[in-house]
């Protein structure tokens, strides 16, 4: 089958210039996002990890198309996004919706949970019988559990699990084929975070929608996706099946940030060898030369400064940006 | 005797909406060097549990109950001793170290406020002493970094600098309020580290409070969980972990995804956070729970002691919820 989305060679990178700088004063390169590449199957699930500082959000603004890409392609169902016309763009849009990390920030508080919701369809099909959108209002509302009675309610009288939920009630109204989740549930509860997970997985089932989720939380990430992306300072480290990146990743990083996720689990833990990685994340204003990771990367030598580090890719379309890679064992009972 | 001593404490602020009960009859003890976890989601309790001791709420609260430091009953004390105190004796690092650092003074100068201050040092002395104390919480090259300001550091650095502030007045008790959770992953691997090598090496109680069931499991001897301002059980971590005694800790740690293990449906808690301004008559987690009785709504359960010195608060019998 045809990808739905294809990523190829992505890269996004901003001006900054410094405050107070002259006019003349060259501005100077933030490489957000290098070299990424992907391709999402129709109805499947590409989860996005790394740290803050790693590109993730800039790689779902792009895809969106609110940040300009500099260099590569994005293609959704074969149209390049770059070459799109305004029209085409919109229609686009529709195909493509996103959900927020704050869930109540990502709200207008002067807007009725309704008309929240209703706004992406009287945006682009300002035509719809009023009842119509209402129905359809209500109906969503039910689908992700809220009380369509709440209808006329503010976000301000919601929880925050309750406000993600409009969130996706809106995100969901265009019927998306695509959806794009920066970091849902990373401000939610343990408890609500279950129950949106939940709901996410079960309307991607329902309702065949593909999707991007972009979280830190590597255990969330890989609860919810078929694939994993591993990136670290913009640059992509390591691609492979949700299942064999969690139990056999062959990247440092990725082994690294596998064994930096906790375990809820004291007898597991006590037992478990944790290499911890040294250091911060550089600046991505100065990037280590060759591969970014080196410079807190327990197998970097001399050549890791040289050159950026080839592409490996072994059975299963298993991605590694790394010639010194290895599979490693970082889980006991996986 | 315990270091701190926490019997029956209330937290209760004057609102606009009338009064919240943050904190709702608390008691628990930690021992010298010893860790406790507080767990419990936000809006529990559990920082303000914190706040109370250190005297620290905010203008509309209020706070009464026993909070005894080795013997000193800190809600009784005058903000001239509580100050002394607070520094000597008991020390504090919070969520996000960049609201916590003065961002218009230099580390230098910061650190040594507290030791000419507390200890009455020379400012020369005081530099040194902070400079070493950076060295031990591991942050490169300190003698040159120490002049540095706040921004000129990462997230994880200065959670480093807020450690070593704390620790300067060699504090018996450290409390950690969600220490890592503005950090990365991997930074935040290296903060946990760095705690437990201090309460090695120093002999530092550490009263850890957080949402994070992981970190709770790597590093502390003793957890408390906390809903709606109430313990809902206590125990040794191990214990607690193998065998949650009370429907809400079961129910949490079923909650959270696990890396290692696939589970196709994550088991949920139904239902919102409680409102803190109208908190039901019994238990807490009453509207919440799956297994609640008749009376959970309208009657507190009280303290039930058993096994190896745990507790738990629950109408339910301990053999149908271990069960």
């Amino acid at each position: 089958m045809s990808p739905i989305l294809s990523v190829r060679d992505l890269e996004v990178a901003f001006d900054i210039r410094p405050q107070g700088a002259w006019p003349w004063t060259p501005s100077r390169k933030l490489h957000a996002v290098g070299g990424v590449s992907f391709d999402i199957a129709p109805g499947d699930c590409l989860g996005v990890v790394g740290e803050s500082g790693s590109g993730k959000s800039t790689l779902a603004r792009a895809i969106v198309g609110t940040v300009p890409a500099t260099g590569g392609q994005i293609l959704f169902e074969g149209a390049d996004l770059a070459a799109m016309s305004v029209t085409e763009r919109r229609a686009h849009r529709k195909d493509v919706q996103m959900i927020f990390q704050d869930p109540l920030a990502a709200l207008n508080p002067r807007m009725t949970v309704g008309d929240i919701i209703a706004e992406p369809l009287v945006t682009h099909f300002p035509k719809t019988p009023r009842d119509e959108v209402k129905s359809r209002v209500r109906e969503l509302m039910e689908r992700v559990g809220l009380l369509p009675n709440l209808i006329n309610r503010y976000p301000h009288e919601f929880s925050g699990g309750q406000c993600q939920r409009i969130g996706i009630a809106r995100a969901l109204i265009l019927k998306p084929k695509l959806l794009i989740c920066d970091e849902p549930v990373s401000a939610l509860d343990v408890s609500v975070q279950a129950q949106v997970i939940n709901l996410l997985a079960e309307l991607r089932r329902d309702m065949g929608l593909s999707m991007v989720f972009i979280a830190h939380d590597l255990s969330v990430v890989k609860h919810i996706s078929d694939r994993i992306l591993v990136m670290y300072l913009g640059k992509q480290m390591e691609q492979a099946e949700a299942k064999v990146l969690c139990t056999r990743p062959e990247h440092p990083y990725t082994q690294a940030l596998i064994s930096s996720v906790p375990i809820p689990d004291p007898v597991l833990e006590a037992k478990r060898d944790r290499p911890v990685l040294e250091g911060d994340l550089p600046s991505p204003l100065a990037p280590p030369s060759g591969c970014v990771f080196r410079t807190r990367c327990p197998k970097a030598q001399a050549s890791c400064a040289q050159v950026q580090p080839e592409m490996v890719v072994q059975e299963g379309n298993h991605m590694i940006a790394c010639p010194f890679h290895a599979p490693m064992q970082v889980l006991q009972n996986a | 005797m315990a270091l701190l001593d926490v019997q029956d404490l209330n937290v209760v602020f004057q609102t606009a909406d009338g009064p919240v009960h943050a904190v709702n009859g608390l008691s628990f003890q930690i021992d010298k060097g010893e860790t406790l976890a507080i767990v419990g989601e936000s809006g529990s309790g559990k920082s303000q549990t914190a706040f109370a001791a250190m005297g620290l709420l905010a203008q509309n609260g209020a706070a009464n109950g026993k909070v005894a430091f080795d013997g000193t009953d800190l809600l009784s004390l005058s903000p001239r001793q509580m100050n002394k105190m607070r520094a000597e004796k008991v020390a504090m690092i919070f969520q996000d170290p960049m609201t916590s650092l003065n961002p218009y003074m230099r580390i230098s100068d910061q650190m040594a406020e507290v030791l000419t201050q507390h200890k009455g040092m020379s400012k020369r002395a005081a530099i040194a002493e902070a400079t070493k104390m950076l060295d031990a919480v591991r942050i490169p090259d300190a003698a040159a970094r120490i002049t540095m300001y706040p921004h000129e550091f990462s997230g994880g650095m200065r959670q480093r600098i807020m450690i070593a502030m704390a620790l300067l007045c060699q504090p018996q008790l450290l409390i950690a309020d969600e220490p890592t959770t503005a950090l990365d992953v991997t930074v935040q691997a290296q903060i946990m580290d760095l705690l437990g090598d201090i309460r090695r090496d120093f002999g530092t109680a550490i009263v850890l409070i957080t949402h994070d069931l992981g970190i709770v499991a790597d590093f502390c001897d003793r957890t408390l969980v906390m809903y709606g301002g109430q313990v809902m059980e206590e125990g040794a971590t191990t214990d607690v972990f193998a065998e949650p005694a009370h429907p809400y800790t079961k129910g949490l740690l079923r909650a959270v995804p696990r890396i290692d293990r696939d589970d196709d449906v994550l088991q949920t808690i139904s239902g919102e956070p409680p409102d803190m301004s109208r908190l039901p008559a019994g238990c807490p987690f009453s509207p919440r729970c799956d297994v609640a009785l008749d009376h959970c709504a309208v009657q507190r359960p009280a303290k039930e002691h058993f096994g190896a010195d745990r507790r738990r608060a629950c109408h339910k019998p301990l053999a149908e919820v271990t069960s």
